[in-house]
């Protein structure tokens, strides 16, 4: 009758435990040696059947006789297995005696792939475990929000720009930018023009050799102050018109991205009309008379 | 009919009695059964609310104006900031306690000069790209920082590691689904750790309009809108990132500012154009910061001592009520 169970289930009709790929089939069924299913691996085609099972990391021995076969309840017989791992190999032969030597060789195996992926476990669970936190979706909703508007309040831009211009009347950065302290300059507009040049000037040039000023035709002093512009002749001042041009020109480039604050702004000192014939180039510095 | 009843008897009591005024009975805009008729006469409606708002603030204009000097002052809009709840533990400048606290805590050396902080940045494990850009990006921004991969080490065998090696700080980003989304701030000899959940981050090159890449001068750094006790204690921990005198000539600024309970870093490089006016420009990249907890002492997570929780039901019940 075995046979024609094996016959019905197992090669031609339906099993529900059996699972087929291309070239295989697995057998599903939880009391399964192997796990394939094969005519001396189906538990339900042998009456003579053992397995080993583990719960909660303890192992357990199944068997099953053809005695119990209408005892479906009774059917299974479970035996715990010490967790000594020699001990537990002669627990199984002296429990499987005189069966198959198939079913008892399938058991040892089966108990040795179990101890092994046990201890793999405790092993792993002394290592760092990544602990997963679950994310409510109506917190993160509301944080998101939340902080689209905190943004939205903090104007960062402004108060970033506040912060700077209390620290710079604080005097934190001491004489590094030279502004006239706008109380007794508010009708020195040009001054202030000024001082924007001069502290761009200052930026520029990392010491700060404002002691020589030379006037000389011939001569370039790339470096020099525009400090008394207004009184300067016109030779010299056409010169440093000259590399007023340059000094615009690098901090152009040393400042991309920025809101053009040299080109058009620098117009507000006096324009004073000069003829030179020369390209600005920096490289052709010549004399005018 | 029964409107007519109604008029009917308006129309009698009107000479009758020239001081009770019935108003013909009106229906309202949502008893239209036909919802384009409804949104319709709903639509004027509001058009009519908003015409009268309007006449009734020109009013109110002209009659400021006419007054002029005996005006009554404007009213302040009500802001949450306006409105937020009083914290007790807001520091008060003048506050000794406060003042002897600062004195004793663990950043007192580094305010002290006698530290320079060293700042160790690494990642979880198995970082991706975006990740293991934001550190390096983080690292020349943050001066005398060094970036290690983590490798699977344990934080509690790195951490004796960077002690030894006098580092003063410990970050570490933590990155869920290839982007950051946490950072843990430690001080190191022993000092409090901060954990942060880390958001809208932007690298240096989806930021527009940015400028160069930070030089390697010593920036300032802002706090902003640290008030209460736990705020100023953040405040002194993100403070003693930076190395304490920052260089003037490299003009670059890094900010955090506070808004709400959350922290917005931005990185710029700023130019006085003026004395009243100051142009900056976003180098660096940006992210958003919401503290978690803080805990006493160096990372620890099974045995440390939090000083500072964020415990969602008990603290999130007012929209008024914020803890930095």
């Amino acid at each position: 009758s075995l046979q024609i169970v094996w016959d019905t289930l197992g090669n031609k009709q339906f099993c529900s435990y059996k699972i087929r790929t291309k070239t295989q089939s697995f057998c599903r069924n939880e009391y399964n040696l192997t796990g394939l299913c094969n005519r001396s691996s189906c538990p339900l085609a042998n009456s003579q059947y053992a397995t080993v099972r583990e719960e909660k990391g303890r192992c357990y021995l199944y068997m099953k006789t053809i005695e119990r076969a209408p005892f479906p309840r009774r059917l299974w017989e479970r035996v715990l297995l010490s967790k000594n791992y020699e001990k537990a190999l002669e627990e199984i032969d002296e429990n499987l005696i005189y069966w198959p030597r198939f079913i008892r060789h399938k058991c040892k195996q089966r108990f040795t792939k179990i101890t092994q992926y046990l201890i793999r476990i405790r092993k792993l669970t002394l290592k760092r475990q990544r602990k997963i936190v679950p994310l409510s979706r109506k917190i993160e909703r509301r944080e998101k929000r939340r902080e689209e508007k905190a943004l939205i309040a903090a104007q960062l831009d402004n108060a970033i720009e506040k912060e700077l211009l209390e620290r710079l009347k604080q005097d934190t950065y001491g004489d590094i930018y030279n502004f006239p302290i706008h109380a007794f300059d508010k009708a020195l507009q040009q001054q202030d023009a000024e001082s924007e040049s001069e502290s761009d000037m200052e930026k520029e040039d990392d010491d700060e050799d404002k002691d020589e000023r030379e006037f000389v035709e011939a001569d370039d002093s790339d470096l020099s102050d525009f400090e008394d512009m207004d009184k300067l002749e016109t030779s010299s001042e056409e010169e440093q018109e000259d590399e007023e041009e340059i000094e615009k020109k690098a901090s152009h480039s040393k400042s991309k991205g920025k809101t053009p604050l040299k080109g058009p702004t620098r117009r507000k000192r006096p324009h004073i009309e000069i003829e030179y014939e020369e390209e600005r180039e920096p490289t052709t510095k010549t004399k005018v008379s | 009919a029964g409107g007519g009843a109604g008029q009917g008897a308006g129309q009698d009591a009107g000479p009758a009695a020239p001081e009770r005024v019935l108003f013909p009975p009106t229906f309202s805009v949502s008893e239209i059964k036909n919802k384009q008729r409804r949104h319709f006469m709903f639509l004027r409606w509001k058009q009519q609310q908003r015409k009268e708002k309007l006449a009734l603030r020109k009013k109110r204009r002209k009659e400021r104006e006419a007054l002029g000097d005996k005006a009554p002052p404007k009213a302040i809009p009500k802001t949450i900031e306006n409105q937020r709840i009083y914290d007790e533990t807001t520091v008060d400048p003048n506050d000794e306690e406060v003042a002897f606290d600062i004195a004793t805590d663990e950043f007192a050396p580094y305010f002290n000069r006698q530290t320079v902080p060293k700042i160790l940045i690494t990642t979880s494990d198995r970082p991706r790209g975006r990740t293991v850009r934001f550190c390096e990006q983080l690292s020349t921004v943050i001066p005398n920082s060094h970036v290690y991969y983590r490798r699977g080490l344990a934080l509690k065998r790195i951490i004796p590691q960077c002690i030894a090696r006098d580092f003063t700080d410990l970050i570490v980003i933590n990155e869920d689904r290839k982007i950051p989304n946490g950072l843990v701030l430690s001080h190191l000899p022993d000092g409090p750790t901060a954990h942060f959940r880390m958001s809208s981050v932007r690298l240096r090159k989806e930021i527009k309009r940015k400028g160069k890449e930070p030089t390697e001068h010593v920036p300032e750094v802002i706090l902003n809108n640290f008030t209460t006790r736990l705020g100023h204690s953040i405040g002194r921990m993100f403070a003693s990132l930076f190395p304490h005198d920052p260089q003037f000539i490299g003009r670059q600024v890094a900010t955090f500012h506070n808004q709400r309970d959350y922290i917005f870093f931005r990185f710029h490089r700023y130019i006085f154009k003026s004395e009243k006016k100051v142009g900056i420009q976003e180098l660096g990249p940006r992210f958003t910061l919401k503290l978690r907890s803080l805990q006493k002492g160096t990372f620890d997570s099974k045995f440390g001592e939090y000083e500072w929780i964020h415990k969602r039901r008990e603290m999130d019940t007012s929209r008024r009520k914020f803890h930095l």
